[in-house]
């Protein structure tokens, strides 16, 4: 239960039930931001994520930063947070083109970006990162997809989904499990696509406005599409069947209902995370 | 102000800022204006190192002599070293400056196999690393006086490249330093000439001739020495190898005042 307590001013200090309370509700703030998932076969990694605009006049904000050729990052929760986390991983991918001319390996990058995110929850005069990360990448060991969170943890990935709703993605993941590893390109995109397409309330629909895709494969350097690049991919998306849309009255501000969002288990924390009482106040922290 | 005599040294009207006819070290730049001096030549020296790429691998071999100045002092130094099975790295030049990279390029495969990472360090990244290393010493004014030989393999392809004190890197087919660069590397190109893929037993015959050539030639030569073989099965070091008994100084009979 995510109630206020008297152990979770600071994250130095620990519950008596063992819990960080400060890196838990950082965790809360990837739930608030909008849906992205990510996928991998045997030869290409995909991330797809949904567009947000804060209001009718603004654009719809970026949610899929390139890291390298070969890695992009797909994000959910604090954009500014996940600028800064952006930013030191792409100075870490040029220092090993720099150094040793070479790219730099997935698995190395997570070491480094988990251990910067870990002494953000270990010290007085910090606050744990609030935002989680879907890596996607290809290097000598094929393609990866990679999950973090603001308790530093990472995971090594075939499939993943985070943000608003993302259960209903998960579920979907889950369902067509076996089927990735032989997808080819298109069938992988579609299946990203349609698991994210699970995620939206029944009247609305992906659009070229408000998904982004990006892919990363053997042969290929990562593309990242939006707007009209988008549309090959979408083609026919709309008439297929959905399963398990989620339903009820959602709207897609950035502090979503939190009623509906009550069936999401959080992949990292043991406790499954419970309606919030309190409303989260709005748009001072833009998350995405 | 202009009083014969007197300077602001002795009536000051600021303090830690710069002073006329003094050097003034600027904050945040430590290192060039303290007035220290880094040593500017090798003591104990180790002379040249040989490599080819042959049709299977790369080979390398160098002489196991430190010499101090004219001195053959020590006989016995390793100057070639396996750095992972992808890799093997020989240096000429200062023998504590090689000792001293040696190490940190040590600990640098230690942290990759603690770090549990799938890719272990290959020669072009060994390379292109040592590079940078060497370049930036020397653009501090206290370069580690070597010539380095990197041989190995990046991408399943054999790799051969020489990197030295003041960050000159190049990649290529024979590479040598010192006085090898004189003798053997023409050797290996006249080999070449005539046969373009070299078979394993015939590098190994030319390498072994080149180092005998220097051996006759260069004063600062020795006849004990290793080579390494690298092929795609990883890296073998062949020690302690000895061409003593191939040479022949019967030329030294003729010479007046030789007994």
């Amino acid at each position: 239960m995510l109630f206020r307590n008297q152990y979770d001013n600071d994250v130095t200090v620990w519950s008596p039930q063992g819990r960080l309370h400060q890196v838990e509700y950082a965790m809360e703030a990837v739930k608030q931001g909008s849906a992205t998932v990510g996928v991998k076969s045997s030869s290409h990694a995909v991330l797809v994520a949904l567009k947000r605009a804060s209001s009718e006049l603004a654009a719809h904000q970026k949610k899929i930063m390139p890291i390298d050729k070969h890695i992009a990052v797909s994000i959910s929760g604090l954009t500014a947070d996940a600028r800064v986390l952006s930013r030191f991983m792409r100075t870490e991918c040029l220092n090993e083109q720099f150094a040793h001319n070479q790219a730099l390996s997935l698995n190395k990058l997570m070491e480094r970006v988990g251990a910067k995110m870990q002494i953000a929850t270990q010290r007085y005069d910090k606050r744990p990162y609030g935002v989680g990360l879907l890596l996607a990448g290809f290097d000598e060991d094929g393609p990866h997809i990679y999950q973090t969170c603001p308790s530093a943890n990472y995971y090594d990935c075939q499939a993943m989904a985070i943000g608003a709703r993302s259960q209903s993605a998960r579920t979907y993941l889950e369902r067509h499990l076996d089927e990735f590893r032989s997808s080819t390109r298109e069938e992988l995109i579609r299946h990203a696509l349609r698991a994210l397409r699970d995620t939206l309330p029944n009247d609305v629909e992906l659009t070229n406005k408000n998904c982004s895709i990006a892919i990363v494969g053997k042969g290929e350097d990562l593309s990242i599409y939006d707007d009209d690049d988008v549309n090959p991919y979408l083609e026919g998306l709309d008439q297929e069947e959905r399963r398990g849309g989620a339903g009820g009255a959602r709207d897609a501000q950035p502090p979503a209902a939190p009623t509906a969002a009550a069936e999401e288990d959080d992949a990292a924390s043991a406790p499954p995370p419970p309606p919030t009482d309190e409303q989260p106040q709005g748009d001072s922290m833009e998350t995405d | 102000m202009a009083v014969p005599g007197v300077c602001l040294q002795d009536f000051p009207l600021w303090s830690g800022g710069p002073t006329p006819g003094h050097f003034y070290n600027f904050p945040g730049n430590s290192k060039m204006n303290t007035g220290k001096s880094h040593t500017m030549y090798p003591s104990t020296s180790g002379t040249s190192v040989v490599g080819l790429v042959y049709d299977g691998g790369v080979m390398l071999a160098a002489d196991s002599l430190g010499s101090y100045g004219s001195l053959a002092r020590f006989r016995d130094v390793k100057r070639l070293f396996k750095v992972t099975d992808k890799a093997a790295l020989a240096c000429s030049g200062d023998i504590a400056d090689y000792q001293f990279i040696r190490e940190v390029i040590e600990q640098k495969v230690r942290d990759d196999v603690c770090g549990g990472y799938t890719r272990e360090l290959n020669a072009g990244a060994l390379h292109c690393w040592l590079t940078r290393v060497l370049y930036n010493r020397r653009s501090r004014f206290d370069p580690l006086w070597l010539e380095c030989v990197v041989a190995g393999y990046k991408d399943d392809e054999p790799f051969l490249g020489y990197v030295d004190k003041i960050g000159t890197a190049f990649e290529a087919k024979e590479v040598a330093t010192g006085f090898g660069l004189h003798f053997a590397v023409p050797m290996i190109r006249e080999a070449r000439e005539k046969k373009q893929n070299l078979s394993c037993d015939e590098a190994r015959k030319l390498l072994t001739e080149c180092l005998k050539v220097l051996y006759y030639r260069d004063c600062r030569a020795h006849f004990k020495y290793q080579l390494a073989d690298i092929t795609p099965e990883g890296v073998t070091i062949h020690d302690d190898l000895n061409l003593k008994k191939e040479t022949n100084w019967e030329v030294a009979n003729y010479i007046s005042g030789y007994e």
